[in-house]
């Protein structure tokens, strides 16, 4: 664990700046397959990273614990287990929790990681709903020792991230073994950052996951903006803020996945300006009201939860995104050839507009099976 | 008793050039120039001189020259030419000093110790020539949260929003009063505003009839006079602003001397013609916060709900506290004038040593609302030595919505900035109501000024934000992380919010 900081950005810059790979694949039926077409199709995008940061985020891989959060965390030191430990016994009931499983691969300075499968105290609950307490616990946990930090917290689901090429960093965590219906990949390209695992993709609150390739100019006001109501930005990374701004207009707004791609993508005046009135009125209100939230800059992302996967770029299209679809399956790709590698045939393939979501929902999203039991 | 001041400025004319057109000698209303027929040949009286620059602008043959009087006391870093100046004034006068426009001393300029950050490999700039970059702005109390549907592919929308103003570019024209400056100048203002979609203030002078058809470009304003306010009045803007203090003359109110207040003047202010025109300090039905609140309701109820209140206050040591008073009163805009602003008359003394740089309360005002979770409740307005685009873009960043341009308008205009506003006799024709030197601003003339104006200063924002990669304003608005600091304490640094340079 020698020369771990803890920073995103060790030298303190804004923000991190990176370039990267995403790549996102999801049965719409609600099917759950390996890890072994995502994994292909990242690795043949290698030169979009420079094995400084790989992550994996997986959709029902916990069905047995399907009603726990799965707390993912990672520590680099003893005393930072010993104290999260304390914090999470009194906040939480821990229904199991174990060091997860893993194998020497050609990752840089792995951490010691573990995971817990945990049910909110109802005492301690008071008002809260549990999704605001297991966020509050989060932020919490993660600036409470500096040396403690929690990558995933959502139900029957789970990112794995680290330093290396995402290839390496999937068998690091023997990743051959899990079953999901939604994946989505990260392979990092970053400037400034050299060995922090927290900083690699995908990013996570609850169940929400986001993989991000670009760089917010905008970062310093969406985080100020999302400062305000509550969150607190730890990791210096502009692809923080996109998983808190989704969580906060999705999650506890209650605003729908249409409308919040319109706050993070907004159309031009000059689009909106030649709306019917009410639809003026409508757009001009979310960009009125939440104009600090607008993504300004290069990029593409691909954000997921339970049952959706969405992916969005900026107005302008200054990053790459294509999407494809084939049967059940839909794949989002940064460039087409991962997704022709995986599925040479497609049903319908196409390069998102600037701004234009593609939004992919479970066709029933309380069924999920294995592809394995068929 | 005999006058110890020499003249501030000489005047030299090159007799070579000097084609005795008395083109100085008409143009000048301190009666500087005079020309003498029977030698032919046209005098100077040197200390009548206010260096506006007038007569050197209009002489056809470049014949005129403005000099500082070298003839000054012996150099000394305490008792500088100014301050001997003003001493020697106030012992021939015993009276309080006068001057007019913003505070002019060094070192209370943040703006140049800010610089502002371009994109370069990482992320791509943009071109404002070939792709859009958008500086509309909306000012007025946002909700915390929308409430909104989804149905058949449109949105609906749930929630209903408080009135908000439309400005095509984040600048807005100042509260300048009519009486302070001419009718020409007023609808100059109100043309360009209107011309430009965006607003002019029209100062605590009330609004001349004439000037109505421009209301829905105006911000009226209420100040402690009360001078020339009316339900219609009201009614005409599209806003009110309830003007509390100046960043000229913070705590103090105003003078509009007798000789300035013509008979459109009264009409408009409603007083009788020829009468002093006195603003309250105070105004006098606003002694705490919630007085306050209940003038916003008053104006609220006034104009039934449909227009933005804003309140109008002075940089001073404890603005974020009064900021954050304020937006719980009511007001759905906070304008924060600062040290440097300008004014038609203040006495010197305030105007040079009360108050405070309105860049650090930009900072402070923003991040305390932040901090208390209402900074959606009202926008910010930022005035007080705007002197251009470089300064606005560093204005929105640190965390204002728009700014007021008040000077920099006026220099548009004509405006040499000498300082003499309160004489009543500017030769701009700007900063005064007798008519035959009023004429000399043309408004036709004067709206183009002040259209190209807006026009360069709003291009030089486009071209800025695109060298940073930003393509909407407001993903400027606040975003600290586009500035840094240059020879800034750290202190200074922490106020601000901005980052040393090189850090």
């Amino acid at each position: 664990m020698r020369n771990l900081s803890m920073l995103t950005n060790p030298y303190n810059d804004d923000k991190d700046f990176d370039g990267c790979s995403i790549f996102g694949m999801m049965n719409v039926e609600g099917k759950r397959f390996s890890s072994r077409d995502p994994i292909k199709a990242i690795a043949n995008m290698h030169e979009r990273g420079n094995g400084l940061g790989g992550g994996i985020a997986v959709y029902g891989i916990y069905p047995q614990f399907e009603n726990y959060y799965a707390f993912h965390i990672m520590y680099l030191s003893r005393d930072a287990k010993e104290k999260t430990d304390r914090t999470l016994a009194t906040s939480f009931n821990i229904i199991y929790d174990e060091e997860m499983q893993t194998r020497p691969a050609k990752v840089i300075d792995p951490p010691m990681v573990w995971r817990y499968f945990v049910q909110p105290r109802k005492r301690r609950l008071g008002k809260m709903t549990a999704d605001d307490y297991v966020t509050e616990k989060v932020m919490q946990i993660n600036t409470e020792t500096g040396k403690a930090f929690v990558f995933s917290s959502g139900k029957n689901m789970g990112v794995f991230k680290g330093v290396g090429y995402p290839e390496d960093v999937a068998d690091f965590f023997c990743l051959e073994d899990y079953w999901g219906y939604l994946w989505t990949v990260h392979g990092r390209f970053p400037t400034n950052t050299p060995g922090w695992w927290g900083g690699a993709h995908p990013f996570n609150i609850l169940d929400w996951t986001v993989v991000h390739n670009g760089e917010l100019s905008s970062y310093g006001i969406n985080r100020r903006f999302l400062e305000m109501h509550g969150y607190k930005c730890t990791m210096q990374t502009d692809t923080e803020v996109l998983a808190y701004a989704v969580d906060l207009l999705m999650r506890r707004q209650k605003l729908p996945i249409e409308i919040v791609t319109k706050v993070l993508a907004a159309p031009l005046w000059s689009e909106i300006d030649n709306m019917e009135p009410k639809q003026q009125q409508a757009y001009r209100a979310i960009r009125q009201t939440y104009g600090s939230l607008l993504m300004n800059g290069p990029f593409s992302i691909i954000v997921a939860h339970h049952g959706e996967m969405i992916g969005l770029t900026d107005r302008i299209k200054l990053r790459p995104l294509v999407a494809g679809t084939k049967g059940d399956f839909l794949y989002m790709s940064s460039e087409e050839s991962a997704i022709r590698l995986v599925s040479p045939t497609l049903d319908k393939f196409w390069a998102l507009r600037g701004g234009e979501p593609v939004v992919g929902k479970l066709r029933n999203p309380h069924k999920t099976t294995s592809l394995e039991e068929n | 008793m005999k006058t110890n001041l020499l003249p501030e400025f000489l005047v030299e004319r090159d007799e070579r050039r000097c084609i005795r057109c008395k083109v100085c000698v008409n143009q000048c209303t301190y009666e500087t120039h005079s020309y003498d027929e029977e030698d032919d040949v046209i005098c100077s009286k040197d200390e009548n001189c206010v260096n506006c620059q007038r007569c050197v602008t209009f002489c056809p043959t470049h014949a005129i020259t403005i000099r500082k009087n070298p003839n000054v006391n012996t150099e000394n870093a305490n008792w500088t030419v100014a301050a001997i100046r003003d001493l020697k004034k106030q012992a021939e006068t015993g009276g309080v000093l006068l001057t007019g426009m913003g505070c002019d001393k060094p070192n209370l300029t943040y703006w140049d110790r800010l610089l502002l950050n371009a994109s370069q490999v990482t992320n791509p700039s943009i071109d404002p020539l070939r792709e859009p970059m958008e500086i509309r702005t909306y000012l007025g109390a946002k909700p915390d949260e929308l409430e909104m549907e989804m149905e058949n592919g449109s949105i609906l929308l749930k929630t209903k929003l408080a009135p908000q103003l439309r400005l095509n570019t984040p600048i807005l024209f100042s509260a300048m009063s009519y009486g302070a400056i001419s009718l020409n100048v007023h609808e100059a203002l109100a043309r360009a505003a209107t011309k430009c979609g965006t607003y002019f203030n029209t100062g605590e002078g009330g609004l001349d009839k004439r000037l109505y058809k421009y209301g829905d470009h105006a911000i009226v304003q209420v100040a402690s006079g009360r001078f020339g306010v009316h339900p219609d009045y009201l009614n005409a803007g599209a806003a009110v602003e309830i003007k509390i203090g100046q960043g000229a003359k913070p705590g103090i109110g105003g003078h509009l001397p007798g000789e300035k207040v013509t008979p459109d003047v009264a009409r408009t202010r409603m007083i009788p013609t020829g009468t002093d025109a006195l603003s309250p300090a105070p105004q006098h039905d606003i002694y705490s916060i919630e007085d306050l609140r209940q003038l916003i309701y008053a104006l609220k109820e006034a104009t039934n709900y449909t227009k933005s209140i804003s309140v109008k206050i002075a940089a001073v040591h404890n603005s974020a506290a009064i900021a954050s008073g304020m937006v719980r009163a009511g007001a759905d805009i906070i304008a924060l004038d600062g040290v440097r602003g300008s004014t038609g008359a203040a006495p010197k003394i305030i105007r040079d040593n009360v108050g405070i740089p309105i860049e650090l309360v930009i900072a402070q005002v923003d991040q305390r609302l932040r901090a208390e979770g209402i900074r959606n409740k009202a926008s910010i307005i930022a005035a007080g030595g705007i002197r251009s685009s470089g300064d606005v873009i560093k204005a929105i960043a640190l965390g204002a919505d728009a700014v007021y341009i008040g000077t920099a308008a006026l220099v548009a205009v004509g405006c040499t900035v000498c300082q003499r506003c309160y004489t009543g006799k500017c030769p701009w024709g700007i900063a005064t109501n007798d008519p035959w030197i009023a004429k000399r601003v043309n408004s036709d003339i004067a709206t183009e000024r002040l259209v190209n104006l807006l026009r360069g200063w709003s291009l030089e924002i486009k071209d800025m934000m695109g060298g940073m990669g930003i393509n909407a304003i407001e993903s400027l608005r606040g975003n600290r992380l586009a500035l840094r600091g240059v020879g800034l304490t750290d202190t200074e640094l922490k106020i601000l919010g901005v980052k040393m340079a090189g850090a």
